[in-house]
């Protein structure tokens, strides 16, 4: 036998949360979650020059900057699987990366002196990460040169790849190698932006 | 195998647990009772099967929070200098929105959660059922005799 359910339309008029209300209740959670060590990635996101970027930080670093173009939300979902379902969004983590970014692309910063976490790299694309933040401010390096300081001239078709696959772009500064031919190579985050980056660099 | 994100856990699933929360305790406990909630499921959220159906944890976690809650206070009744004004959010007047929540606060337990967890939840009666501890039929009782007494507190005031 069918029961009919009765009508209870006018239980929609149950508001749900005041707006500022909720936003403070989720930005509490972030708080309660980072204290007691449950929050195993917190992300926020920056305006830039170069466009809007994810900033992504497990409790050991950095773990990941990504361009609009590699899409935040795949990239969130990638990270959950990849390193812990346990993300939030939670700012103050990111505070000290959105600061010393702020001051990168203002040509106030040369440098940066953030906790990073290359859990994401391993065996060679890590040992070229490790080279291209060797790679002075301003300065730029071919693929080829990348390849023989990582310790395989060879492998320079790998050093792009390690470039291309980089997950903290713009920190681990991919964007100062260049093809051997002077030609500008490619970027993850487009080619103007890695030509945004260079001037800036340049001009400073 | 993809798994989400918490944080779209909560922007899918926040709102609904905090009027369940905030229709089975009252507003002080609930806010207080919905951090604890995905405090919890954060927690467990790695162990999580991807094929369970998540509203339904989570609900079942903040049951179980909203039982805590109501024991504590039993067991230390705070003791109040003076009589206490009805609940009513940072000194607005009471809107007949609050009225009804009010209402919703009012009912008898087992019609308070019924009406929580199956018509705010959404939740089927035989899940309501095990919540409360009564049969399937029970709840689908408990939760229209809810509405019914709702229904006549939203009518008398949509009237005045």
């Amino acid at each position: 036998m069918m029961t009919t359910e009765p009508d209870a339309s006018f239980l929609a008029s149950l508001a749900g949360p005041d707006e500022q209300v909720y936003r403070g209740l989720r930005a509490r959670l972030a708080a309660q979650a980072a204290r007691e060590g449950i929050l195993d990635i917190a992300y926020r996101t920056i305006d830039t020059p170069v466009g809007e970027l994810l900033l992504a930080a497990t409790e050991r670093g950095l773990v990941r900057v990504a361009y609009p173009a590699e899409g935040h939300d795949a990239v969130l979902s990638a990270l959950a699987g990849q390193v812990s379902p346990r993300v939030l969004h939670a700012p103050p983590r990111l505070d000290a990366a959105a600061r010393e970014l702020d001051e990168y692309f203002a040509r106030t910063r040369r440098s940066f002196g953030l906790s990073l976490d290359l859990q994401l790299a391993h065996g060679f694309r890590r040992t070229v990460l490790e080279h291209l933040i060797q790679i002075g401010y301003g300065v730029t390096a071919s693929y080829g040169a990348v390849a023989v300081a990582s310790g395989s001239p060879a492998a320079v078709r790998a050093v792009g790849t390690a470039c291309a696959r980089n997950p903290l772009p713009v920190v681990i500064p991919c964007h100062r190698v260049v093809r051997g031919d002077g030609s500008i190579g490619q970027y993850v985050g487009g080619t103007e932006a890695k030509r945004a980056l260079l001037d800036l660099e340049a001009a400073a | 195998m993809t798994v989400k994100p918490f944080e779209l856990i909560v922007a899918e699933h926040g709102p609904t647990v905090l009027r369940v929360c905030r229709a089975v305790l009252d507003p002080a406990d609930a806010d207080d009772a919905w951090s604890e909630t995905f405090l919890a499921a954060l927690r467990a959220y790695p162990r999580l099967r991807q094929e369970s159906n998540v509203r339904a944890w989570l609900v079942t976690i903040a049951h179980r929070k909203a039982i805590d809650r109501h024991r504590a206070k039993a067991r230390a009744p705070v003791p109040a200098a003076t009589v206490p004004e009805r609940p009513s959010a940072y000194g607005i007047p009471a809107e007949p929105d609050s009225r009804l929540w009010d209402a919703v606060r009012a009912l008898p337990p087992k019609q308070r959660g019924a009406v929580a967890y199956h018509y705010l939840a959404d939740l089927p009666y035989q899940e309501v059922g095990k919540l409360l501890g009564t049969s399937e039929a029970a709840a689908r009782r408990s939760a229209a005799d809810g509405i019914a007494a709702l229904r006549n507190i939203y009518q008398q005031e949509k009237a005045r």
